[in-house]
C-alpha cells in the first residue's frame, strides 16, 4: 500500500482514496452537434498509456474532495497531486 | 475427486517443446502476442484454414504473460446470448482439446458454484440460470444445503456477514493446466510449420495508406500480409503505434496460491459480492483470484489491500483456510472495456485485426477465440460468434453488457 498526498490533507494511505480515471475530459461544448462517433469517444474512449497519466482521484475517506494526479502507470509512482484548476467561466 | 495424492496424475514434462527459429523476412500472417490466444489462433489457422506461413511474435517468452498468471477457470454461464455463444463454443472445444492437441492439459470438469448472498443476487442468479438453459448451457439453481453437499467446506451458516443464500451451478465448468494448454497449442502450431518467435517485441508498424506493410520489432523488420493483434493488456500500447484509439483500460488483476494441501476443495467457488474465487490446483495449491485493482496499471503487481479483502472473504466462506499459508501472489495486466465484453474484428487498417478487452475472462475463451479469430483472419470478416464484439458497437450502442451479469464483476 502506498501513501498518496492529498492536496488538502497531506499523505494518507491508499485505501482512503477512490480512483476516477483520466483527468481533463471536458463535457462537449456543443453537445447537439456531436456525431455518434464523437459521443462514443466522449463516453467510452479514454487514454490508456503505459507511463505518465493525468488522472482524477478522490480522497473519499477523508476530505471527500477530488484532485488531479500525475502518475506513472508502469511504476505506479505518483509524480504530483494538485488541487483541480478552477473552471473557466464562460459567458 | 481423485483418490491419488495431489499431483500424482501430473504428466512428465515433455522432452521437446518447439523450434526457436530466426524470423523470416515476411509472413502471410503476423500474430502479435504469444499467449494462449495467439497460440490457439496459430493452431486453428493451420488446422482449419491451411494457413501456415505465420509468425507468432512474443516480446517475452511464450505464454509468460497473462497465460502464466491466470486462475485457469473455464465456464460458459454468461448471461447474454452473444457471450454464451462464444464461451460455450469454447467450452465444447475444451472438452475435446486433449485429443485435438495430442497433449495432456488436465482439463478437470469439477463444476463451478457462483454464490448468491442477497435477495437480489438470488433473482439475478435464477435469471441467469434460465438464460443459460435457453442457450443450451447446463445450469442449475441450488439452495444452501445443496451447495453444502457439493462443497462441504463452505460455511453456510446464517451468522456470517454475507450468508450463502444459494448458488448457480454449472457442472461442465472446470480448470485446466495453463502451461500445458499453451505448450499443446505451441507444439501443434510448430509442427504445422508456424514460427514461434520469442524475445521479439513489436516497436511499431510500417504503414502504407490504410494498410500495414510491416512490423518493426526488436529483432528487425518483418513484412506481413495480415496483422492479428493478440496482446491482451498491452493492446493499447500497440494501437498507439498505429494512431488508433480503443475503449480499453489496463488494470492489474491479482491472484495468489497457498502452499500445497491435501484435496479439500472439490469444485470451483466464485462469489461476486465478497469477491473471491477459489479452486484447488492439481498439485494441491488453493488458487484464489480477486477483482481488478481500481487504477490503471501495467506493472504486473497490485496493492496489498486488495489481497487483504480477498483473504478476509475467503476465510469467512472457508474457515478451514484460516491456517493455510500464502505461497506467492502476482498480477496479470488485463484490458477492460466499458461493457466488460471483448473487442474483436476490424480496425481502421484493412489488414489489421484486433482481439482484446477480455478483461478477467480470457483464459476460458482460449480455444474458442483461437477458432473464431483464425476464421476472421482467413476470411477477412468476423466469424459470426465474434461479429457482435466489434469496435463499432461503442458507436452504434449495441453493447454486450456483461458487467455484473456474467456471474462475476469485472
Amino acid at each position: 500500500m502506498q501513501l498518496i498526498h492529498c492536496p488538502w490533507c497531506g499523505p494518507r494511505e491508499e485505501v482512503e482514496f477512490h480512483y476516477g480515471g483520466q483527468a481533463g475530459v471536458a463535457y462537449p461544448e456543443r453537445p447537439a452537434e456531436l456525431s455518434d462517433q464523437d459521443w462514443a469517444e466522449y463516453v467510452f474512449y479514454r487514454d490508456n498509456p503505459k507511463g505518465t497519466f493525468a488522472e482524477r482521484w478522490s480522497h473519499s475517506a477523508g476530505c471527500r474532495r477530488w484532485f488531479d494526479a500525475v502518475r506513472d502507470t508502469h511504476t505506479y509512482r505518483f509524480l504530483s497531486t494538485t488541487k483541480p484548476r478552477p473552471k473557466e467561466v464562460r459567458v | 475427486m481423485t483418490t491419488n495424492p495431489p499431483g500424482a496424475d501430473l504428466p512428465e514434462h515433455p522432452d521437446f517443446l518447439w523450434r526457436n527459429p530466426e524470423p523470416k523476412k515476411t509472413y502471410d500472417v503476423v500474430i502479435v502476442g504469444g499467449g494462449g490466444h495467439g497460440l490457439a489462433t496459430a493452431h486453428y489457422l493451420a488446422k482449419n484454414h491451411g494457413i501456415t506461413n505465420v509468425a507468432v511474435l512474443e516480446k517475452g517468452w511464450l505464454a509468460g504473460g497473462n497465460m502464466a498468471r491466470n486462475t485457469t477457470l473455464i465456464r460458459s454461464n454468461y448471461l447474454w446470448d452473444e457471450s454464451a455463444a462464444i464461451y460455450e463454443h469454447s467450452l465444447k472445444l475444451w472438452e475435446g482439446l486433449e485429443d485435438d492437441l495430442g497433449y495432456p492439459i488436465l482439463f478437470s470438469q469439477r463444476g463451478v458454484l457462483n454464490l448468491a448472498h442477497t435477495e437480489q443476487d438470488i433473482r439475478d442468479s435464477v435469471r441467469r440460470v434460465e438464460a443459460n438453459k435457453l442457450n443450451g448451457i447446463d445450469a442449475e439453481w441450488l439452495e444452501p444445503d445443496e451447495v453444502k453437499r457439493i462443497c462441504p467446506i463452505i460455511n453456510t451458516s446464517e451468522d456470517i456477514r454475507y450468508p450463502v443464500q444459494g448458488a448457480t451451478y454449472q457442472a461442465r465448468a472446470g480448470i485446466a493446466k495453463h502451461d500445458y494448454v499453451a505448450w499443446g497449442f505451441a507444439r501443434r502450431a510448430d509442427e504445422a510449420g508456424i514460427d514461434l518467435i520469442q524475445d521479439c517485441e513489436v516497436l511499431g508498424f510500417t504503414v502504407d495508406g490504410d494498410r500495414v506493410t510491416g512490423v518493426r520489432t526488436s529483432r528487425g523488420d518483418i513484412g506481413c500480409g495480415t496483422v492479428a493483434l493478440c496482446a491482451a493488456g498491452h493492446t493499447s500500447v500497440l494501437l498507439d503505434h498505429l494512431g488508433v484509439r480503443a475503449p480499453l483500460q489496463s488494470h492489474p488483476l491479482q491472484a495468489l496460491v497457498s502452499e500445497l494441501l491435501e484435496p479439500v476443495h472439490p469444485t470451483i467457488v466464485m462469489s461476486n459480492a465478497v469477491h473471491v474465487y477459489v479452486s484447488q490446483a492439481h498439485k494441491g495449491e488453493l488458487v484464489m483470484g480477486a477483482g481488478v485493482d481500481a487504477y490503471n496499471g501495467y506493472g504486473q503487481r497490485g496493492a496489498f489491500h486488495i489481497i487483504e479483502r480477498q483473504m478476509a472473504a475467503a476465510v469467512e466462506l472457508f474457515p478451514v483456510f484460516a491456517r493455510a499459508h500464502l505461497l506467492r501472489s502476482w498480477a496479470g495486466i488485463v484490458d477492460v472495456t466499458p461493457d466488460a465484453s471483448p473487442i474483436i474484428g476490424h480496425t481502421p487498417y484493412e489488414n489489421v485485426f484486433v482481439n482484446a478487452g477480455w478483461g478477467t475472462g480470457g483464459f476460458k475463451a482460449t480455444p474458442g477465440i483461437g477458432w473464431c479469430y483464425a476464421h476472421t483472419i482467413a476470411h477477412g470478416e468476423p466469424h459470426p460468434y465474434v461479429a457482435p464484439f466489434s469496435l463499432g458497437r461503442f458507436t452504434t450502442g449495441a453493447l454486450v453488457d456483461e458487467h455484473g451479469a456474467a456471474a462475476v464483476a469485472h
